[in-house]
C-alpha cells in the first residue's frame, strides 16, 4: 500500500521532463526515459493497491470480532483447515505449543501456526483478503476479513475473545514468533572445507 | 502388426488433417526410404518415440532431467510450481503498475514492455523446495531435483522501468504482485531490482509458457524461484519490505540456534548427476556419467564426481560455455567393472563455495527445518546387476 500520495499535475510535470530528455543527445547508455508507457491514475492504483505494510498501512476500514468469524470460518474454511484450525489437512492455523523457545529446526513434527511461526498478525489479513478461500479468492469483505483474523488470532490466545479488529488494533497485535526471525547472513550456511586438488583421471585406452 | 499401404495412407491424410496429434499415431514403417514421408506442418513436434514429460502433482511438476541433455530445459518440460493455478490472461490487456515510491507512477502494456530496449540472458530457475527429502530408491532425477530448469529469457531489464517511473532515493524495497488465483506476492531488495532483474516475457525465443508467467514476469537471476513473480500485475517501491505471507511463513528456514532466516534469496551451489540414473540400467564397459550443476552465486568453478562413495574425488570435464548461473555440464568417463559402486558429484562455485554433505546440511539446520534451500550432495548406487537405484538417506 502506497504511503506517498500522489502530487497532483504530475503527469504534466513529467511530460515537460521527458522532453528535455528527448532533446539532449543520446547516450551510449540510451535516453534518461524513453518515453513508453502511460501515467497511471489514482483510480487504478487504487484498485490494485490491495497489500498490508507490517505496520498497518493499506488496512482498510472495517471491524471484526472473532464471534463474528466463527461462523464464517466454520461455512468458508474448516472443511480445509480443520474445526478448529488444528485438524488439516491443508495448513495448520492454529496452535501455540511450544510456549518457549523456538525448535523448529529440531522438531519436523511440529506445525507452523499463525500463532507459533508467523511474525506479523497484518499478514493474515493481507493472505486471506488477497487468496482465500481458494474456491472464490478474494471474495471477503472486509469486515469478514477483519472477523476471520479475529478468529484465528483469539485461537491463538494472541488476543482475547471480545477483542475488536480493525485498522488500529490489528497492527498492535504482536506476535511471539517476531523476534526469532533474522535476515539472511549466508555465513550460517556449512562453511566448505578446503579439499585438495582433484587429480585429473587418465585417459582410457580405446 | 501388419501395416498395409492402406493404412500408412489413412495414417497419413489423418496427419494432414489433425495436425499433430495424428502424427504420433503413424507406425514407423519397416524401411522409410521405400515410403514418402508426411508433408511439411506448420507445428513441429517431437518424435513418436519420445515420451519425455514432466512429473506432475497437484501445484508442482518437475523437469525431467533423466532425459535431457546440454544446458536448456524445453520450454514444455520447465518446472512448475503455482500457488494458484495458471492464470488464463489475455496479453491485449496485459499491464504492468509501477507506482509506489516513484515520481511518475505508471502503467505499461505488453507492447510497451516489447518497445523497450531488451536483454536475453541464460540462466537457471530453481525452486527452493527442490529437494525430494524422502525419496526411496526409485527415484528419478527429475523426482529428486527437478525443479531447477534452465532457460534463455528476454525482456526489459527491470531498471530501465525503473528509471522511466523515476524511483525514488529513498527506495529500499518493492513488491512485486502476480494475477494468479494467489495474488502472489514477494518483497525484493531495490538492489537486485536495479541490478540484473528482468521483466521478462520470452523464453527459449518465444513467448513465455504459461506455466512460467505469460505475458510477463519477474526474473530475479540466481534467487530461489518464488521471488521471481509470475503473471506480473504490479510493483510497489518502498522503503521496507511487505512481510508477506510467503517471505514470512513459508519461505523461511529454522536454524538450529533457534531463528529463521527470512529473505535467504540466493540459490547455493549444487550439482545432480543425471546419468546413471534410476530407471537405468548399465551393462559393464566405459559409462560417460554426465550431469548439470548451477549456483546463484555466478558460476561453476568445478565439479568432482566420486564413483567410490565419496572416498576420492575427480574433477569432471565442464561443457563450454560456462555461463554465470544458468545449469552447467559436466561430464566424467568412467569404466565400470560390474561391481556395486555409488556415484556422487559435487559443486564448487567461483566464491570457493563447496555443495555440502547431507550431513553437514542437517547439523546447521537440524532435521525439523523446513524444506527449503537444500543442496546436499546426492548419490546414485550402481548395483552389481546394473540397476541405478538412488541412494536413499535419511534426513534427521
Amino acid at each position: 500500500m502506497t504511503r506517498t500520495r500522489l502530487v497532483g499535475g504530475s503527469a504534466a510535470l513529467g511530460a515537460a521532463v521527458l522532453i528535455v530528455a528527448m532533446t539532449a543527445a543520446a547516450t551510449a547508455q540510451g535516453p534518461a526515459r524513453f518515453g513508453i508507457g502511460r501515467p497511471a491514475t489514482p483510480q487504478e492504483i487504487a484498485a490494485l493497491d490491495i497489500d498490508i505494510m507490517p505496520d498497518g498501512t493499506g488496512l482498510p476500514p472495517g471491524r471484526g470480532t472473532s464471534a463474528d468469524g466463527a461462523a464464517i470460518y466454520a461455512t468458508k474454511c474448516a472443511q480445509c483447515h480443520g474445526k478448529t484450525g488444528k485438524e488439516g489437512p491443508n495448513d495448520v492455523l492454529v496452535g501455540r505449543e511450544p510456549r518457549t523457545g523456538f525448535p523448529f529446526s529440531q522438531d519436523p513434527k511440529l506445525p507452523h501456526t499463525i500463532g507459533n511461526y508467523w511474525p506479523y498478525a497484518t499478514t493474515v489479513f493481507d493472505y486471506v483478503r488477497r487468496a482465500m478461500p481458494p474456491t472464490a479468492p478474494g471474495s471477503l469483505s472486509d469486515d469478514e476479513v477483519y472477523a476471520l483474523t479475529a478468529f484465528l488470532l483469539h485461537a491463538n490466545e494472541l488476543i482475547a475473545a471480545d477483542a475488536v479488529m480493525d485498522r488500529t488494533t490489528l497492527a498492535a497485535v504482536k506476535m511471539p514468533a517476531r523476534e526469532h526471525f533474522v535476515p539472511d547472513a549466508r555465513q550460517q550456511m556449512p562453511t566448505p572445507t578446503p579439499t585438495p586438488t582433484p587429480t585429473t583421471k587418465p585417459k582410457p585406452k580405446p | 502388426m501388419k501395416v498395409t499401404r492402406r493404412d500408412l495412407l489413412a495414417g497419413a491424410a489423418g496427419a494432414v488433417a489433425l495436425g499433430t496429434t495424428a502424427q504420433a499415431q503413424t507406425p514407423a514403417p519397416v524401411d522409410p526410404t521405400k515410403v514418402r514421408g508426411t508433408p511439411s506442418r506448420a507445428m513441429g513436434q517431437r518424435a513418436p518415440a519420445e515420451k519425455t514429460q514432466r512429473f506432475a502433482r497437484g501445484n508442482v511438476s518437475s523437469t525431467p532431467h533423466q532425459d535431457l541433455m546440454g544446458i536448456i530445459t524445453p520450454s514444455d518440460l520447465h518446472f512448475e510450481r503455482h500457488h494458484g493455478g495458471v492464470p488464463a490472461i489475455d496479453p491485449a490487456t496485459y499491464a504492468l503498475l509501477i507506482h509506489g515510491m516513484v515520481d511518475r507512477p505508471m502503467v505499461f502494456t505488453l507492447a510497451d514492455l516489447k518497445r523497450f530496449p531488451s536483454v536475453s540472458r541464460i540462466h537457471f530457475l530453481e525452486c527452493s523446495g527442490n529437494l525430494g527429502r524422502t525419496a526411496g530408491p526409485e527415484t528419478t532425477p527429475g523426482q529428486l531435483a527437478g525443479l531447477t530448469s534452465t532457460s534463455e529469457w528476454t525482456g526489459v531489464p527491470l531498471a530501465t522501468l525503473l528509471k522511466e517511473v523515476g524511483v525514488q532515493a529513498k527506495a529500499k524495497w518493492l513488491l512485486a504482485e502476480g494475477t494468479d488465483a494467489a495474488v502472489l506476492t514477494r518483497s525484493v531488495p531495490i538492489e537486485k531490482a536495479l541490478g540484473d532483474a528482468i521483466i521478462a516475457y520470452g523464453q527459449n525465443g518465444e513467448a513465455i509458457r504459461p506455466e512460467q508467467g505469460y505475458p510477463a514476469r519477474l526474473f530475479l537471476p540466481g534467487w530461489e524461484g518464488n521471488a521471481s513473480v509470475k503473471w506480473l500485475r504490479r510493483i510497489e517501491v518502498s522503503d521496507q519490505p511487505f512481510m508477506t505471507r510467503e517471505e514470512t511463513s513459508k519461505y523461511t528456514e529454522p536454524f538450529a540456534n533457534g531463528t529463521s532466516r527470512m529473505f535467504s534469496f540466493r540459490m547455493d551451489a549444487r550439482s545432480l548427476i543425471t546419468y546413471p540414473a534410476f530407471p537405468v540400467t548399465l551393462t559393464p564397459g566405459w559409462v560417460e556419467i554426465n550431469g548439470i550443476a548451477w549456483t546463484g552465486a555466478g558460476k561453476i568453478a568445478r565439479v568432482d564426481v566420486s564413483t567410490d562413495g565419496g572416498k576420492t574425488w575427480t574433477a569432471a570435464k565442464l561443457q563450454e560455455p560456462v555461463l554465470s548461473m544458468a545449469h552447467t555440464r559436466f561430464r566424467h568417463l568412467w569404466q565400470w567393472t560390474g561391481a556395486e559402486a555409488v556415484i556422487m558429484s559435487r559443486a564448487v562455485d567461483v566464491t570457493g563455495y563447496m555443495q555440502p554433505l547431507r550431513a553437514e546440511l542437517l547439523k546447521a539446520r537440524g532435521p525439523g527445518t523446513a524444506g527449503y534451500h537444500l543442496n546436499p550432495i546426492t548419490g546414485w548406487v550402481v548395483q552389481a546387476g546394473g540397476a541405478v537405484i538412488y541412494k536413499e538417506e535419511a534426513w534427521g
